[in-house]
């Protein structure tokens, strides 16, 4: 059954769906509590799901479920870095933030993201994890990673090229997009056409603060970036991000925090923008939630709210609280920090409110 | 020297881990010593509390008796009780 995993700060709930996706029924809460930063289904053996865990007070780890989310088991050795040597910045991870599974061909292998901003792999379904090396031990990783979020600088948005297991993106706040091809023992930013309003140096190569990138999974050229400042493109082979967001309403502009596409169509997307202005609002413009949905890679977007609340609604929707299912028509999921969960049918033509009154969203995942 | 033997007293955060007791027995010559004991009867328990680079994690406390302690080779007697202690927060 269509399954959304929401992960709260005070633990993971699920909404089951039917088979149209029009009822959805919320389960009780696991891990009930805990702080849940991702939950991630595993393509390749669905039955398997991995989930990032901290709570207030103890250190993070990972939990691994193999009965399709029934129950969950710690990991063993969850992501850490690597004891420091005497002079060396001594790094603790504080969060893992993301998990994406590996290759279709790497069974058992994920990495994970965390904060401060670090990449770890597994190659045993997430019972032991290692940190990778090319990256954690990169030596201008203390560079890259200068500037942090309020939340601390993190890794996030691991992408893995369907067509060859050692080409990977990572997205880090603040940092920027960073690119791998070759397992990620070395990294080359990529953040050309990307302003970078807040900087001294607009134009340096790394410092930007990618909120979500996104990777067509048919395309794997075609790549989409929610940045702090913008909406962006790039097809690779091209090294230059092109502003999409540009083409958005000038009332509305291009600030936010989430990116989806349609699994069958990459010229398909949706955003969810944000206030932007003054001190750091980060909620719907205007109290008026609305998503944008481009069909023309960013050429034209299209306002679509029907059935979101019309005013009054100050709604905040972080990177890794919307996905979008693979079912045609392509279904829409968002989660608020204010704790509903929002869902439309007909690839965002009309929502519904199927769940309210969860705590502090902060990821919101699909799975069959 | 064998090693002595504590009663540890576990904050209800970490209880995931002793199956729901509050207290618990450990053995061990300093607090390093019996927090290695802890992991080995309850796995994953040490690594909530102490990160990989060996520090006492921001909102975790450990206290020997009635003393808050950040040393972990801090010594121990037979007897001394170890309290494993995390703040008291908010929501």
């Amino acid at each position: 059954m269509p399954t959304l995993w929401i992960s709260t700060r005070k633990g993971v709930f699920s909404l089951i769906g039917d088979k149209k996706r029009k009822k959805w029924i919320l389960q009780k809460p696991q891990l009930f509590g805990h702080i849940i930063h991702h939950v991630m289904q595993d393509p390749r053996d669905p039955k398997k799901l991995l989930l990032a865990a901290k709570t207030g007070h103890l250190g993070p780890t990972v939990y691994r479920s193999n009965n399709g989310g029934k129950t969950w088991k710690e990991a063993k050795l969850p992501p850490a870095f690597r004891k420091a040597n005497e002079g060396e910045e001594a790094r603790a991870v504080q969060r893992v933030i993301w998990l994406t599974p590996g290759h279709a061909k790497e069974k058992g292998t994920w990495y994970a993201g965390t904060s401060p901003a670090g990449l770890f792999h597994t190659h045993d379904h997430g019972e032991t994890w290692t940190p990778v090396t090319g990256f954690n031990d990169h030596p201008m990783r203390s560079k890259w990673v200068q500037f942090g979020t309020p939340d601390g600088e993190f890794l996030h948005s691991i992408l893995i090229d369907p067509r060859d297991a050692k080409h990977l993106y990572i997205g880090i706040s603040i940092g920027g997009v960073f690119e791998s091809t070759d397992s990620g023992a070395n990294w080359a930013p990529l953040n050309s056409g990307v302003a970078m309003d807040y900087a001294p140096d607009s134009k340096a190569e790394f410092g930007h603060d990618p909120h979500c990138v996104v990777m067509h999974p048919q395309n794997p050229d075609r790549l989409y970036q929610q940045n702090h400042c913008g909406i962006y493109r790039i097809d690779r082979p091209s090294n230059e991000w092109q502003r999409i967001g540009k083409n958005m309403p000038k009332k509305i502009g291009d600030v936010g925090f989430p990116i989806v596409t349609k699994a069958t169509d990459p010229d398909t997307a949706w955003v969810i923008p944000m206030d932007g202005t003054s001190v750091w609002p980060r909620t719907s413009i205007d109290g008026k939630p609305a998503v944008f949905r481009t069909r023309n890679a960013g050429k034209t977007w299209k306002r679509l709210d029907k059935g979101l609340p019309e005013s009054q609604a100050w709604l905040t929707v972080l990177r890794q609280a919307m996905c979008a299912d693979a079912q045609s028509p392509t279904g829409l999921y968002f989660g608020t920090t204010s704790g509903e969960v929002w869902a439309s049918s007909n690839e965002g033509e009309s929502w519904k409110c199927i769940a309210g009154h969860l705590p502090e969203i902060y990821a919101v995942t699909f799975a069959e | 020297m064998s090693n002595s033997e504590h009663i540890v007293n576990v904050a209800s955060p970490l209880r995931s881990y002793t199956k729901g007791a509050g207290k618990v027995r450990a053995t061990g010559n300093t607090l390093t010593e019996v927090l290695a004991n802890l992991e080995q009867q309850f796995p994953g328990m040490r690594f909530r509390m102490i990160d990989e680079q060996n520090r006492i994690r921001e909102h975790i406390r450990l206290a020997v008796n009635t003393e808050i302690t950040s040393d972990l080779s801090s010594s121990l007697k037979q007897g001394d009780v170890v309290h494993l202690l995390c703040a008291l927060s908010g929501g």
